[in-house]
């Protein structure tokens, strides 16, 4: 649970600054190429992105076991029950099947296309078209605004995601109040990164 | 001070329990919890019904045998105190409490407010002490050389009274705490580090096999432990796991 938290919390800060290429004013030049990198790459195709769905896939199925298995830890109920805890510490499940239907969604709007682009409909290779793609996706309010609320959820979720795991593996820093510290630097920043650049796009046009 | 109750009455661990008002007067401002249970008791006692059964021993916050969950928190509003060190000047005359078992798969229901908490003398057995032989060739403790921090640590962890608040208060009701402070008071100290490995693998095995839920760090336990046991002992724990683990 938390190896593959960690993995996927490396992942998401390589995925942000890729992102915010985007926002640089050279009408996506860069943004495009790195795009066409990762897209076009054989390490990247075939060995980075089926490692990082197992990773995803691992992560929930996982998680949601350990839901089954704390719930069946307390088979009668309080009537009243109070604890000093975070919400967001009692509902990582809650977060998470927010962040999964997110991806899902994600996934048919870049994902989908993309491999139906490249290996159903075998177009020819253009660098070029990743930042129209982009921008043409967030024309759309609706999608924009689930996207915002799911980076909200997404930041909750790594709030208490990055402390407890490194709590889970064992790693500390000098104190419990730092590693809280660092996780909301971290937390908060991934979720204002994605929100930027999808409110960017937004308004971009 | 008059007090309106929620108590949780169960028959036995067999049957469904419930919920049930109760009222009581002229309660002290000083007198315990226990003491206004029974009160009461006694006022049930004397009415010809069943007295509400609850847990309680020493009565001075050191034998971690009281235990109830009280207005949805285990031990009460207080921080530090177990329940027999709260007073009812803690309360409102008028005010309603709810009072509840402390609840876990692994801790049933025997009758009322009294759980099963043998699942925690197992995990115990099954690797909470160390190995010395004590028949005439004891070993005066201070020839034993300990650095004061590593001491202080140990003497911390071993303030565990084992009450079960911590599995209690989690919502996952995992004894993570409970295992963590059992496992660091040894793990600290030279004596103990010689049957480190073992001891840690058959806890934490034994901590599973009764049913106890997965930590999911929500800091509960310490929020809630009378003794202000840290996590920092969950933490010790996940890594002696994980090196038992690696050194197999
Ligand atoms: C796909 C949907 C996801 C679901 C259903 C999900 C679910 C969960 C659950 C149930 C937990 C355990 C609860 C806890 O530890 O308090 C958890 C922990 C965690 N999740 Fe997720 N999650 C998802 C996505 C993600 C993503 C995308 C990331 C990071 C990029 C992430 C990072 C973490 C981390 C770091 C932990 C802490 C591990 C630990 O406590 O040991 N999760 N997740
Ligand atoms: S860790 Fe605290 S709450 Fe848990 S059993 Fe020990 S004293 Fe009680
Ligand atoms: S009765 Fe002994 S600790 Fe409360």
């Amino acid at each position: 649970m938390a190896l593959s938290g960690i993995f996927l919390m490396v992942f998401l800060v390589q995925h942000l600054a890729i992102n915010l290429t985007s926002l640089i004013p050279d009408n996506g030049y860069t943004f495009n190429k790195i795009s066409h990198f990762m897209g076009y790459n054989p390490v990247v195709q075939f060995i980075l992105q089926p490692i990082l769905m197992l990773g995803v896939c691992f992560h929930f199925t996982m998680g949601i076991f350990l839901e089954y298995q704390n719930r069946r830890a307390r088979k009668s109920k309080y009537v009243f029950h109070k604890t000093r805890s975070s919400w967001i510490s009692k509902n990582m499940i809650l977060s998470g099947l927010v962040v999964l239907a997110f991806l899902a969604l994600h996934f048919y709007d870049f994902w989908v296309p993309e491999m139906d682009y490249k290996y159903v409909s075998k177009l020819i290779p253009a660098e070029d078209r990743y930042y129209h793609e982009l921008q043409e996706k967030f024309h759309n309010s609706t999608r924009t605004v689930i996207y915002c609320i799911s980076f909200v959820l997404l930041g909750l979720h790594l709030n208490h995601g990055l402390a407890s795991s490194f709590q889970s593996v064992g790693v500390t820093t000098s104190s419990q109040k730092k590693l809280k510290l660092i996780a909301n630097i971290y937390s908060i920043s991934i979720a204002i990164g994605f929100t930027v650049v999808a409110v960017f796009h937004y308004f971009s046009h | 001070m008059e007090l309106k109750l929620k108590i949780w009455r169960q028959k036995n661990s067999g049957e469904k329990g419930a919920i049930i008002d109760y009222n009581v007067k002229k309660i002290d401002p000083d007198m315990s919890f226990l003491e206004m249970l029974d009160v009461l008791n006694q006022d049930l006692i004397k009415s010809g019904e069943e007295p509400v059964a609850f847990d309680h021993d020493c009565r001075e916050g050191i034998c971690g045998m009281c235990s109830l969950v009280i207005n949805g928190s285990p031990h009460g509003p207080d921080k530090g105190t177990t329940t027999c060190q709260l007073h009812m000047r803690r309360f409102k005359s008028g005010d309603t409490i709810y009072i509840e078992p402390f609840r876990g798969t692994a801790f049933p229901v025997i009758k009322d407010l009294v759980v099963d908490r043998s699942a925690f003398d197992r995990i115990q057995q099954s690797g909470g002490y160390v190995s010395v032989n004590t028949s005439g060739n004891t070993v005066d403790a201070n020839a034993t050389p300990i650095p004061k921090p590593d001491a202080d640590e140990a003497f911390k962890a071993a303030a565990c009274i084992g009450c079960g608040a911590c599995v209690a208060s989690c919502k996952n009701s995992s004894a993570m705490l409970f295992v963590g402070a059992k496992v660091s008071q040894y793990s600290r100290l030279p004596q103990g580090k010689v049957e480190a490995r073992e001891r840690v693998l058959n806890m934490v095995k034994q901590m599973d096999k009764e049913g106890f839920g997965n930590c999911t760090n929500t800091g509960a336990c310490e929020a809630h432990c009378p003794k202000g046991i840290s996590l920092d002992n969950i933490l010790n724990l996940n890594r002696e796991y994980i090196k038992a683990k690696i050194r197999k």
